[in-house]
């Protein structure tokens, strides 16, 4: 018996621990938006894969710089700057000038993440901070929009990609005609529908094959990608449900008390960047409520509030603004739904 | 009754799934996905081990040269000596007597003499009174003492006294003196006694063996704290991995006696009291009580087999059934171990692998690692859990900031936050947690901690706000 020279270790139990971490989950955030990565590249070509590139360095360069700056060890270990960057090329348009997006990317970390003191403690979703700010500094290059499998797309990059730093993006009129795409009208197909009353069919929608963001244009795969996520435990299904069925129920209801003026649910459901950001977005861990029906009420919340904006707003799209709101209300709403304990009624009871 | 039967055909399948859901842990979608028996809402699903000892029959534990008796082994007064050194006693005698109400006595495990009487290591490592006892070997071990006792014809208060006397104390881990459970406070009834067979910590088959091959005791056991509680109805709460025990024990009772045996989830921590009866009952215990409060009683499927078999014979408690498992361990199996046999004997008994990491007492998610071979074990010890380098590594990852995914709070039995809680445990306001998060509501089950994928020490915090708080508190 060797137990003279015997070295056991003292630690408090729980003595096992659960083999998931913090990095995996992140990294299967990445994971489950490889596809549609894949997806915006095949659509898009190469200016979506360079406009995916410039964003994720950005991000990851800006954690790793600013963490070294401040003497930390460098977290980008933990993939939740990866994430950001992937995630806000997503929620930009192909042919976004490549120094916009790395701009972006900067500010999503700095003012999206860092300066709320790192992971775990910022209040919005980093990449929504970055996207809300380009649409504010670039309102035109943020709505420019390419049609998707033009020719020749993955040698030749849309021009407006290359736009220098701080000149006017070049126009990209000229190089969409030039590609053999008739009858673009450079709209999306919810601007479409929202502005020109000119409708898109569903499936087309549904599998991606219209004008849009690199990462919004295919609900399937979107789909696809989030229910690997919730499968694996590593989303909370409540909230994009909870989007999708409350879009759903105030579209429905607007619906049947006006076919003519108000578009069908399925179409809100579908179109515009709903899709990207109820699964990816609104489901951000950090600013999202924690308690289950917290998240009930904040997806309601960013259904709702997107819906009025679609609808009465200015903007085509609300899914970013309704999110933002809904991760400042969080921590309100998580105060509210705070879970009864167990055996609390029968203490008031008595009391 | 019908739920449960239509329940019973999925158990087996589902206690196999242990492994493959741990890594989803409390993970809604697969949560909704699998149910299995009545059970809690929250709690975990770590990776099972029992089938390491649960198809070994309870085998006798040769005797150790020396056995070392706790006055505290118990929750409650430590005993108080009714020997002196050097003194001669035979098996089964006693050697302490209870110091009050909520205290047991101890009686001998073996002829022999009394060695010493003095400061031991005992629990899990502190120095404490014991008394050592030193056996004669070749005499025989057969138990000498007692006298049988008509159970009919006690009053339920002499059936209390009756169960202090026996020493018994709970065996499920809390040793808590059982005869003070049974006692119920004025104005206070019971419909209801839950025998708690649930055994939901990895590793652990103690309760296992006991629920197959002590059947008979238990149901004497059981009988016994029914009369004396005044209960109408008996519930035997299995978890759903043990269908051999939910099998054989529903053969066994005779169709005139008010027991059921009903399947519970397979889920840590559904053994705990609270967790058992609302999956059994769907009652909630108020906040800060006890069972008793919501009309039951609630004792743990080993301590009833023991009150059964000593109580009738006026026997006093001298062994227990206790789990020797875990990857370090050669021959694992299901012990009937003297108590006061002392950790090193019992490892070199079973032997040991190379790179053994930790020694627990008890199960891994709550048992106490030990900090000495010296001690014994004791009335409390369920099981001793020896791991090695390769299941304790998963916690050296770095800890990472809380990212609020929110398993922790589906995981927590008691619906708390500790998300919140482990935030402002950080900082060190102990009171915001006690006043606004409930924080003494929470039994330090460890489910918080064991899901978290940022590694933080949820529960550990826990302890150090609780102590504090009651520290100040009473200070005050
Ligand atoms: S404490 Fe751990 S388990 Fe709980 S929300 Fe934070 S990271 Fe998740
Ligand atoms: S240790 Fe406390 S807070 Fe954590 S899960 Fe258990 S009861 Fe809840």
């Amino acid at each position: 018996m060797s137990q003279n020279s015997l070295v056991m270790e003292l630690r408090s139990p729980p003595h096992v621990r659960q083999a998931l971490t913090t990095p995996v989950i992140m990294a299967n955030v990445v994971y489950a938006m490889l596809p549609i990565c894949a997806f915006a590249v095949f659509s898009y070509g190469a200016s979506a894969l360079l406009l995916l590139m410039t964003c994720t360095a950005a991000c990851v360069l800006t954690e790793h710089v600013i963490a070294k700056a401040s003497g930390n060890p460098t977290p980008i270990g933990d993939y939740s700057a990866a994430v950001t960057g992937i995630l806000l090329a997503l929620t930009l348009p192909p042919g976004f000038p490549l120094w916009m997006g790395a701009l972006g990317g900067v500010v999503s970390i700095v003012l999206g993440k860092t300066l709320f003191g790192g992971l775990g403690c910022n209040v919005f979703n980093p990449a929504l901070v970055g996207r809300a700010f380009l649409q504010a500094s670039f309102p035109v290059a943020i709505t420019t929009w390419t049609p998707p499998y033009m020719d020749g797309r993955f040698v030749q990059g849309i021009p407006s990609s290359f736009t220098l730093p701080f000149l006017e993006p070049i126009s990209v009129v000229q190089f969409v005609e030039d590609s053999g795409i008739d009858g673009f009208t450079g709209a999306t197909p919810l601007a479409a529908q929202l502005f020109e009353q000119q409708p898109t069919s569903l499936a087309d929608l549904f599998f991606g094959t219209t004008a849009g963001s690199l990462g919004e244009t295919s609900a399937l795969i979107i789909l696809i990608c989030g229910i690997y996520l919730a499968a694996r435990g590593m989303m909370n299904w409540r909230i994009p449900a909870a989007i999708f069925a409350s879009i759903f129920l105030v579209g429905g209801f607007f619906y049947t008390l006006n076919p003519d003026v108000n578009p069908n649910p399925f179409f809100m459901l579908l179109s515009g960047g709903l899709m990207l950001g109820a699964v990816f977005m609104a489901s951000d861990l950090v600013a999202s409520p924690t308690s289950p029906f917290g998240m009930w009420v904040y997806g309601v919340l960013i259904g709702a509030v997107t819906y009025i904006i679609r609808m009465y707003g200015g903007l085509p799209e609300g899914i970013m603004y309704a999110i933002l709101l809904a991760n400042a209300a969080s921590p309100l709403i998580d105060q509210l739904t705070q879970p009864r304990t167990y055996g609390s009624r029968l203490r008031s009871k008595a009391a | 009754m019908a739920k449960v039967k239509a329940n019973m055909g999925k158990a087996s399948g589902a206690a196999r799934t242990g492994d493959a859901s741990a890594l989803n842990g409390s993970a809604p979608l697969s949560h909704w996905l699998r149910r299995e028996g009545s059970t809690f809402r929250g709690g975990v699903h770590p990776p099972e081990h029992k089938e390491l000892t649960a198809d070994k029959p309870i085998r006798r534990f040769p005797f150790a040269n020396e056995f070392i008796l706790p006055l505290a082994q118990h929750a409650g007064a430590p005993s108080e000596p009714v020997v002196r050194e050097g003194q001669d006693v035979v098996r089964g005698e006693p050697l302490a007597r209870p110091a009050g109400f909520v205290s047991v006595p101890i009686h001998s495990p073996a002829t022999g003499r009394v060695s010493r009487i003095g400061l031991e290591r005992v629990g899990t490592g502190a120095m404490g009174q014991a008394i050592v006892l030193r056996p004669y070997h070749g005499a025989s071990q057969d138990v000498l003492y007692g006298a049988p006792l008509d159970i009919e014809a006690l009053s339920p208060d002499a059936l209390i006294q009756a169960v202090q006397n026996t020493g018994v104390v709970g065996l499920g881990g809390a040793a808590f003196p059982t005869h003070v459970k049974m006692k119920i406070p004025e104005g206070k009834a019971v419909d209801t006694i839950i025998l708690n067979g649930c055994e939901c910590e990895p590793y652990l088959t103690t309760d296992h063996r006991v629920m197959l091959e002590q059947i008979d005791s238990m149901l004497d056991g059981a009988r016994i704290i029914q009369r004396a509680m005044g209960a109408e109805r008996i519930i035997i709460g299995i978890e759903s991995n043990k269908p051999d025990a939910i099998k054989a024990l529903r053969e066994a009772i005779p169709s005139d006696r008010p027991v059921t045996v009903e399947a519970v989830g397979t889920k840590y921590p559904q053994g705990a009291e609270k967790m058992l009866i609302a999956a059994l009952l769907g009652r909630e215990v108020p906040s800060g009580g006890l069972p008793v409060d919501c009309g039951v009683g609630v004792f743990n499927v080993a301590t009833v087999a023991q009150i059964g078999e000593l109580l009738p014979r006026q026997q006093g408690l001298i062994e227990r059934v206790v789990t020797v498992t875990g990857p370090g361990v050669k021959r694992p199996g299901n012990y009937l171990m003297a108590l006061g046999t002392p950790l090193r004997f019992v490892l070199e008994k079973v032997g040991l692998h190379e790179k053994v990491a930790e020694i627990i007492f008890g199960g891994p998610m709550m048992g106490p690692a030990v900090s000495s071979l010296d001690v014994p074990v004791t009335k409390g010890i369920t099981g001793i859990v020896v791991l090695t380098e390769n299941e304790v590594s998963t916690r050296d990852h770095p800890i990472y900031p809380c990212i609020r995914c929110s398993r922790c709070v589906e995981a927590c039995p008691v619906h708390l936050n500790p998300s919140e809680l482990g935030l402002l445990g950080r900082k060190g306001r102990y009171e915001e947690m006690v006043d606004d998060f409930h924080l003494m509501d929470c039994f330090e089950c460890g489910s918080c901690t064991y899901v978290c994928p940022s590694n933080i020490p949820l529960v550990q915090y826990f302890r150090v706000a609780k102590g504090l708080v009651r520290e100040r508190r009473s200070a005050k």
